[in-house]
């Protein structure tokens, strides 16, 4: 833990809340809109089911994720592009998502959450009377 | 478990986290910051190596991968890797946010002088690419028996 703590003390300034965040990866995501509902494709390498976590709460999508990869006994690192084994991201909902009917899949560190659209919500044609 | 690879020291490193620390309070990101953006930032895939006295492991973060579309080579102590993620355009969707990769890429890793070209293996778990290269017996440490 003591390179940990290393990082964590030259944050001195930031909260401990700032300092979680600071820590862990904001993986890249695609979130694209239909007609009826929504989906989020993020990219979360290393992670497993078992270590992913994704909740809807109060309006506020949150996945977050834990990466475990297979390594020999006494590893030395060489280089490291990646720094941190965990992965966190959150979005504000708007309320015509039912977070109840959400929908994730996980393939090849790919999260595919599908969130539908309420159904009163759901885009009408509206007809325009005349006369 | 992966800390020994993740917390590497590096002080170019520091400067750029403070860097983008400093831009994202400039320009007013939200409260908390974003986060380490390598992924995001770095080259495409970022590659983590580790090695043991017998072999050298090259991680690649690459979620989504045909691994069909890889090539994987190496010459003496010269790894390439060359593959694609093309994705998938969802027609008729408006799209708020595309931040994955979606290109060909090429990375060349050097390996320590002492690996065997001869014996590379390479699995795909979760997104992670790893290869393995054994390193030459001769250079393994030895122990010596005092008689």
């Amino acid at each position: 833990m003591n390179e940990n703590r290393d990082v964590v003390k030259q944050r001195a300034g930031t909260s401990p809340k700032e300092r979680e965040a600071e820590l862990s990866i904001r993986m890249p995501v695609d979130i694209f809109e239909d007609e009826t509902g929504i989906t989020v494709l993020a990219d979360m390498p290393g992670v497993s089911k078992e270590r992913l976590d994704v909740q809807i709460d109060n309006n506020t999508l949150s996945i977050q994720g834990t990466t475990e990869i297979a390594m020999p006994d006494g590893m030395e690192a060489l280089y490291a592009d990646v720094r941190s084994t965990r992965y966190q991201r959150s979005f504000a909902l708007s309320s015509e998502l039912d977070g109840g009917k959400a929908d994730a899949s996980l393939k090849d560190g790919v999260l595919a959450l599908r969130i539908p659209k309420r159904e009163e919500h759901k885009a009408r044609k509206i007809e325009v009377r005349t006369g | 478990m992966f800390r020994s690879l993740n917390y590497l020291n590096g002080g170019l490193f520091d400067d750029f986290r403070r860097l983008e620390r400093e831009m994202e309070q400039l320009f007013g990101a939200g409260p908390w910051p974003s986060g380490i953006r390598s992924v995001a930032r770095g080259t495409y895939p970022p590659i983590n190596i580790g090695s043991t006295p017998e072999q050298v492991d090259v991680y690649l973060f690459a979620a989504g991968l045909n691994t069909e579309s890889l090539d994987i080579s190496i010459q003496k102590n010269l790894l390439t890797i060359d593959g694609q993620r093309r994705l998938i355009t969802e027609e008729g969707a408006s799209y708020f946010r595309r931040e994955r990769f979606d290109d060909a890429f090429h990375r060349v890793v050097t390996l320590p002088d002492d690996v065997d070209p001869e014996k590379v293996e390479a699995s795909y778990v979760d997104g992670v690419l790893r290869i393995t290269i054994q390193r030459r017996e001769t250079t393994k440490p030895r122990q010596i028996e005092i008689k």
